[in-house]
């Protein structure tokens, strides 16, 4: 079980499964995490993204065209898990997971050693069911914090979870940005008063300049879009292009790779 | 979440003070033309030969639909809440139609999205709300339809929720909205309880309305829903078809899910993806039921049955020649239901039939329609 960050921040990657195809996806997980990542997130893709920008939503629409299901992400999550030691969770909307039966993904995620969820759109008041079959099974429950939540709630959140907090870095949704707003720093502040567990911080960071700034308040640093960009752009060479994009973002501040423990 | 919250908040003192239920009930009056009528209609009565029929005129509302009702409660929460931008989602128009119509009689920035192919058939809606000053998006993503512009709304919503309020059209989505919107409609229900009770000294026998989101069906319902003698019975759009696609009844086809912040009924495929619905009436065309009308059926209370796109189509053509009211696609379908209903009850029977809306937006459909159909 491997939800623990390293390199201060550690980078949590985060692919949408099936873009432009399952095998490649697998490729450019394993890329990524021997360029640096210690955590991946595995996408699954929906029908009804809300929380998500044009980018992942593309990303969704084309894997969905390929068919792609969750039971596929949970069999690429065990392939990934064959090749690496780094951390893995699965990253859904809640719909999928209700279809599929709450206590048989909670099984499937132990068989096949992946060590959590991030459920997008279930709040924590909804959690309880969820969060009895995760703990049973000892995976991690991974809960996003926002600018607007209230202390109360983030006190909840920080109860709640296990793993990491995974904080929202502005009001909005998924999507690389320029500026980098104040609203993250101030959040993380307030989540530290209610949980010793590491944050990660995310939504909008592309640039290593980002990347490192996240390093001074924050454990981890979460990329979604702007990797889900990069193969968007080039998809023969996917694995290439993203691991540069890794190394680009992490800088100098790779001191630690998942792969030197294997 | 936070927002939410703060809606509810503003809600709940909102419900509890006396000068905002005067405002609304100004307004209501005033400006979108309550109490609507409910209208004997006689030669469809001696057609069907059954029930006696009466229509609760919500055509007649300013804008031409129900929408404005629950448009109005909210507008005056926007305003108590300092906000000065609205956000709607709209199928056939009319929501949005309704929040642009108060937005600027409250003088608020209004955007509104709307799915690519149901500003295609729904044209005069998308002028009407630029012709009142919204902003109209148009939502290529997806199917191109309502869930894909509720999806660009609550997008832009999470973004700008300091600044805005989300004016959700239908009683779904997170709470307080369900609640929220079914206690802004409720008012067609106790008008027209007081208003049978006048015309025939009893209650109905049964109350019929269409479904799509279920504000209209709710609002009718919610006044009469201790009184068991009263058979309530929610129309679905049948569609073209029985295949998961072809139609948008999702008692029908679907099961339970969480689609956009609600827990209900929805229309998916087997691996939990929602699924692409189809009806000729923008306004049902949803995948999603509102979370109450659920209830309803799993508690017996409410019956829900499906009318095709063919029965809606020719019962608007029906009703335009028996008694000169030409209704929306959508309110065709509770037409269409009552047209198979009516002739099965007693003469003695009364059965009440929500109009929620005048079918001048579906003009280029029916034209389309009787071309193809011969109707």
């Amino acid at each position: 079980m491997a939800l623990t960050f390293h390199n201060r921040p550690a980078l949590v990657a985060y692919f949408t499964c099936g873009d432009p195809d399952l095998a490649t996806t697998r490729e450019v997980a394993v890329a990524a995490i021997r360029a640096g990542a210690e955590v991946i997130e595995l996408g699954v893709p929906f029908s009804d993204p809300v929380a998500d920008g044009p980018v992942i939503q593309r990303a969704s629409e084309r894997a969905l065209r390929q068919g792609v299901t969750l039971e596929n992400v949970l069999q690429l999550g065990r392939e990934i898990r064959r090749e690496s030691k780094a951390g893995l969770i699965i990253f859904s909307y809640m719909n999928p997971v209700l279809r599929f039966g709450l206590s048989r993904f909670c099984s499937a995620l132990q068989d096949c050693g992946i060590d959590g969820a991030l459920i997008t759109d279930l709040p924590i008041e909804e959690a309880g069911e969820y969060i009895r079959c995760m703990r049973a099974r000892e995976r991690a429950t991974v809960f996003l914090a926002a600018p607007t939540s209230t202390d109360e709630r983030l006190r909840l959140i920080g109860e709640a979870s296990t793993g990491f907090v995974y904080a929202v870095s502005r009001t909005g949704v998924t999507g690389a940005q320029q500026r980098f707003p104040d609203d993250a720093r101030k959040l993380v502040q307030r989540l530290r008063k209610f949980t010793k567990l590491p944050v990660a911080v995310g939504f909008g960071i592309s640039t290593a300049e980002q990347f490192a700034g996240v390093g001074e308040f924050a454990d981890a640093a979460v990329v979604g879009s702007a990797l889900v960009a990069t193969i968007e752009r080039d998809p023969q060479r996917a694995a290439t292009n993203v691991s540069e994009v890794v190394g680009k973002l992490m800088g100098n501040s790779t001191q630690y790779s998942v792969t030197s423990t294997q | 979440m936070a927002a939410l919250a703060e809606l509810e908040q503003a809600y709940e003192r909102a419900r509890r003070d006396p000068k905002f239920h005067a405002r609304l009930a100004d307004l209501l009056h005033n400006y979108a033309g309550r109490p609507t009528p409910l209208f004997f209609a006689q030669r469809l009565t001696k057609h069907l030969g059954g029930a006696k029929i009466y229509l609760k005129r919500e055509d007649l509302l300013h804008t031409g639909a129900h929408k404005i009702n629950n448009c109005l409660g909210q507008g005056l929460l926007v305003e108590r809440m300092g906000k000065h931008r609205v956000i709607a989602e709209t199928g056939a128009g009319q929501h949005g139609v309704a929040t642009a119509t108060v937005c600027a009689l409250l003088g608020f920035d209004c955007v509104v999205y709307m799915g690519t192919e149901d500003m295609r058939r729904q044209e005069l809606n998308v002028f009407r709300m630029r012709l009142l000053g919204a902003e109209v998006r148009g939502v290529e993503s997806g199917s191109r339809t309502l869930k894909d512009a509720i999806n660009e709304a609550m997008r832009d919503w999470v973004t700008n929720v300091r600044t805005t309020h989300y004016l959700l059209g239908s009683v779904l989505g997170a709470h307080p909205y369900p609640t929220m919107v079914r206690d802004f409609h409720s008012v067609m229900g106790r008008e027209a309880k007081a208003q049978i009770k006048k015309a025939e000294g009893r209650l109905p026998t049964a109350i019929v309305a269409c479904v799509g989101g279920g504000s209209n069906a709710i609002g009718i319902f919610h006044e009469f829903l201790r009184d068991d003698s009263v058979h309530l019975v929610g129309v679905e759009a049948g569609g073209r078809g029985e295949g998961l696609g072809e139609h948008a009844a999702r008692f029908h086809g679907g099961s339970p899910g969480v689609l956009q912040g609600t827990y209900s009924y929805v229309l998916q495929d087997e691996a939990g993806q929602i699924a692409t619905t189809h009806s000729v009436s923008a306004g049902l065309d949803y995948p999603g039921v509102g979370p109450e009308h659920a209830w309803l059926r799993e508690t017996g209370r409410a019956e829900y049955v499906s009318a095709s796109d063919q029965e809606a189509l020719e019962a608007c053509g029906l009703l335009a020649r028996m008694e000169g009211i030409i209704p929306a696609l959508e309110s065709s379908h509770a037409v269409a239901e009552c047209l198979k209903r009516a002739p099965r009850m007693k003469k003695s029977d009364v059965l009440i039939v929500n109009i929620s809306g005048r079918g001048d937006k579906d003009m280029g459909i029916l034209r389309e329609q009787i071309k193809e159909n011969n109707l």
